[in-house]
Order: structure tokens, then sequence, then C-alpha cells
């Protein structure tokens, strides 16, 4: 070693230093950026155009309600078919499955998480479309519900592994008690083990929120793009848009610095504000559970 | 209930397998695209998934495991360290097309690297940076202090400590957290919608500053915009992208249990 090793180590710490710090870089970075290119819209577009119901970017019609909107359909939908398979399959696994068939599913879950979201969107345009359209019937089967489903199946891996390790963490005692007690085994999970693990599962559900708002191409392959306010029930069954493809299918055609380049920015701010505060609310969940065990526990 | 989330995941890949097998061949691995994409290979998708792979991991790697050491061996608890990890916790919330949008404005334009392997690098690595450092510092912390005590004791500053005793200690969980990380973006789509992807090239890149097809892209446009595209193709290119994805799942977990089997501690 040419160096002495003090100075040697001066070198490695501060390069070790500065890559610790790179994450709050990224994040100013990526935000700043959102916003200097997004910021441009307001001034270009009035709030009242924005706020509007049709977004039509070719006409100058550039209101995002119908894509919020589709967002909102879209994870709601999936969140009803997720939360229940997902919390049930980690119910099952932390709780009923025997230790062996343990490590047998939980790498299965991992391979669902695993998969490319176009493949599923692939599979949803080749498979499950036409079955949905043949089977209920309806005219197209480029849907909000086609979305849901394929979108539940997204989040599901997400909610159970966030699930599964909040149901494990709750304290053997608590379930030995229920049943010294006398609680059946069902009565023991419903009454004791879940409410204990109550903010891990609910960690676990906003997780998989913010995982359907945020997921882009499996939305854009299957819900057939149609930027629609939703006005009845019966548009679950129709084509919306989300935010994501709304994005994905238009940023590469747009001119640089055009009205069009800078909403689509604009847009990109309200996904980045939405995922914000679902993560920021589920990772503050997650820290005053550990701060109440640790008055528990002390 | 989990056999229903279960039982599909076989559906799925079985499918995928039985329709996609009779489209693989020699050829269709190595050859390029012709008749306008409705014949031939996809060769230059699947060297323009991996190119982008590995970039991806150079510039991810090294961040990331440095970020995971600073949090886990430099530093308390204190404020400024929860900063970080808020920070990560953002990283990883972002919508993918939204990294797609901040790639192609900053990387694309602002810097004027164009559509470009390293522009669609540099946004998947900067979109893996929080699964690496999240699973690094999971990895380094597992390392019982006694390792580190008697390392000190013998004499070692703190990076020889690291280098020496914690980091090779640590090394399978890191690297399954990276190949995890790694398949992740190899399978990602938005990102590089706008900052890497090409649909059709008649060579394969040369230069970082090439644009390049890539397999989750090229399923995308052949299932969504090409008519009359052989559906024996399309799963043909998504059992391929499948097979990609899945054997890194593999390999992580393969690591991960041997290495848990012969830990030393």
């Amino acid at each position: 070693m040419k160096k002495s090793p003090l100075s040697q180590e001066f070198i490695i710490n501060t390069i070790i230093k500065s890559s610790g710090y790179s994450a709050i870089f990224f994040v100013g970075i990526i935000f700043y950026f959102l916003i200097s290119q997004g910021l441009p819209a307001l001034k270009m577009i009035d709030l009242t155009s924005l706020t509007s119901t049709r977004w039509y970017p070719i006409e100058g019609y550039f209101g995002i309600l119908p894509l919020i909107s589709g967002s909102i359909i879209v994870t709601v939908g999936a969140t009803l078919i997720a939360v229940p398979f997902g919390i049930g399959t980690a119910l099952f696994i932390a709780e009923i499955a025997p230790r062996w068939a343990r490590e047998f599913l939980k790498p299965f879950v991992e391979i669902l998480a695993g998969l490319p979201s176009v493949v599923l969107g692939f599979l949803g345009i080749v498979v499950l479309s036409p079955l949905l359209r043949n089977m209920l019937n309806l005219p197209t089967g480029l849907s909000a519900f086609t979305g849901s489903l394929l979108l539940g199946a997204i989040a599901i891996p997400t909610i159970v592994s966030v699930a599964e390790d909040a149901l494990d963490a709750v304290p053997k005692e608590y379930r030995d008690a229920a049943l010294a007690l006398g609680a059946t085994k069902w009565q023991t999970i419903w009454t004791v083990t879940l409410p204990a693990a109550r903010s891990g599962v609910l960690t676990a559900i906003m997780l998989g929120i913010a995982r359907s708002i945020g997921e882009t191409m499996t939305v854009m392959m299957v819900t057939g793009n149609a930027p629609v306010l939703a006005n009845n029930l019966s548009v679950f069954f129709s084509p919306v848009r989300t935010m994501t493809a709304t994005i994905a299918a238009e940023m590469g055609e747009v001119a640089y610095g055009s009205a069009h380049y800078h909403v689509l920015f604009l847009v990109g701010i309200v996904l980045f504000v939405i995922s914000l505060i679902v993560n920021i609310t589920a990772s503050a969940v997650v820290f005053t559970q550990t701060k109440r065990s640790e008055k528990l526990l002390s | 209930m989990t056999f229903l989330t279960v039982t599909p995941i076989f559906l799925v890949v079985g499918y995928i397998i039985w329709q996609g097998i009779p489209a693989i061949s020699w050829e269709f691995l190595s050859g390029f695209p012709s008749d306008g994409m409705k014949d031939g290979g996809i060769l230059p998708a699947i060297i323009g998934t991996f190119y982008l792979t590995i970039g991806t991991g150079i510039f991810a790697v090294p961040l990331g495991v440095g970020a995971a050491i600073y949090l886990s061996e430099y530093t308390q608890e204190n404020s400024l360290t929860r900063l970080i990890r808020i920070a990560i916790i953002n990283l990883a919330g972002i919508p993918s097309v939204v990294y797609g949008l901040f790639g192609f404005g900053l990387f694309v334009l602002f810097l004027n690297f164009g559509t470009s392997i390293l522009a669609g690098s540099l946004t998947l690595a900067i979109m893996t940076l929080p699964v690496i450092i999240t699973t690094a510092e999971e990895a380094l912390r597992s390392v019982p202090q006694a390792f580190r005590i008697v390392s000190v004791s013998l004499g070692g500053t703190k990076w020889q400590t690291i280098r020496r005793v914690v980091l090779p200690q640590a090394l399978p969980g890191i690297i399954t957290g990276v190949i995890l990380g790694l398949e992740r973006a190899a399978g990602e789509t938005a990102p590089i919608l706008f900052t890497v992807a090409a649909f059709f090239l008649p060579r394969l890149p040369s230069s970082p500053f090439d644009a390049t097809m890539a397999l989750p892209y090229h399923l995308f446009v052949i299932s969504t915009q090409v008519p009359g595209m052989p559906i024996k193709i399309q799963f043909g290119t998504a059992l391929v992208l499948l097979v990609f994805v899945l054997s890194m799942n593999l390999i992580a977990t393969i690591i991960r249990y041997r290495a848990r089997a012969r830990r030393q501690w």
C-alpha cells in the first residue's frame, strides 16, 4: 500500500458517506425535476381547465379528473380483491400451515411477486379479457374490472409478505394464553392474533394500495384507455384510463416544452405526491407500532 | 383461499410455457426480427435486456452497497439516518412510470444522453437502489457484533474490518438482494419506455449511447401494436422473458439457501 492506512481510510470513509447521502440526493433531484417541469403547466393552462372533465390533449382539453377517477376505480377494485386473498393467504401461511408447507409456499408468493407486469398484462389481453367478454356479455373485455383483477394479483404478494411478517411477530404468549383460556384456533386468530398484528396488517394493505396506484403496464394493456369520468357504477365494466397509463402512452409523442409535455409532468407530480402520502403513512404506522411494543416490554 | 392464490401461478406459468414452447428454436433465440416483426427471432431484445441489467448493476450495486455499509457500520440511529431511511422509503414507493418520466427529462433531454442504454441503466439503477440498500443493510446487520470486535481488537481499522471480515460474511445476503433487485429491473417496462427502448433496430447496440430493444418493451409492443402478429411469437417472447426473470429468482433462492446452511453463526 502506497498510502498509509489512515489516509486511505479517509478516502473510503468519504466515498461511503456520500453513498449514504445519495438516497436523499436522488429523492431531492427527482422531486425538483418533476416540480420544475410540471409547474409550468399551471401557468400555461388555467386551473378550471385542469379540473374539467375532458382529457383530450389534441384539442387542448387537459382535464385530469377522468384520469384520477380512473386510477381510483382500478385501485379500489384491486384492493377489494387483493385484501381478502392476501390477508387470507398470509393468515394461512403464518398460522395454519404446518412448518414444511411454509417453506414451500413462501417461494411461490415470491415468484408471483417477480412476474413482470407486462407478462400479466399480456395474459390479460390474450386470455382474461376475451374470457370476461364472453362470460359476462360485455361489449369489450378491456375494462376497469379486468384491470382490477390483474392489479389485485400483482398487489397480493406485497400484502402477503408484509402481513405474514406482522402476524409472525405476534408473541407466542398471546396465542398460548388464548388457547389456555379455552379459545379455538379460529377464535384465537380472529380475536387475538389479528388485532395484535393490526398495524402491520394495515401497513401491508397500504403498501398494496400504493403498488396498485403506481402500476403502469398492466393497466395500460387491459383497461381500455378511455379517459371517461365515472358517473355511475356500470363504469366498472367499461374502459377507463389511469394516470400512469396516460403518462406512459402519451409521453413519447409530446414536443418538449409544449403544454401537453408539462401537463404530463403535472400528472406525474400528482402520482408522486399520492404515493408519498401513502408510503409515509404506512411507515409511520410501523414506527408507532415499534414504539408501542417498546413501551410494553420496558 | 390460499389455493386460489397459489394455483393461478402454476396455471399462468404453465400456460405460457405450453403456448410459448412451439415458438422457441435456435433461430428464434439468436436471430433478428424480420417481416415487420412478424417473423424471425428476438436476439436484439434479449441482448438489450442483458446489457440493461448489467448496466443497472454497475450503477446500483456500488452505490447501494456503499449506502448500506454507511447505514449499518458508520452511524447510530439519529435524525440524519432517519432522513435517509425516509428517502429510501420514498424512492421505493415512486411509481415506475414516474421514474421513466424523470429519466426521460433528466438523462435523455437535459443531459443530452439521448435514448440510450446509459439513460435507461441510470434510471433503472435509481429505481433498484432502495431494494439493494434495504437487503444489503439487513445482511450486514445480521453479522454478529463479535466478528467486528475481534477484528478491531487485533488491530484492524474500520475499513479493514468491513472489507475483510464483515463484508465477506454478509456477501450471500447482499448478492441475493442484488439479484432480486436486478430481476425486477430486467422485467420493468415503464422506466425504459422513453429512455432506451426502440422498437426495431437492425443491428445490436455497439455503445452505451445506443438505443436498444428490450424484452419487456418488445412484448408490450407486439401484443398491443402490431396487427396480425402471430400469437405463437408473442407467447414465445413472454416465455423468454419469464425464463430470464425466474432463473434469476432461482439463482437468488439457491444462494440464500446455501448461505443459510453454511453460515458460521
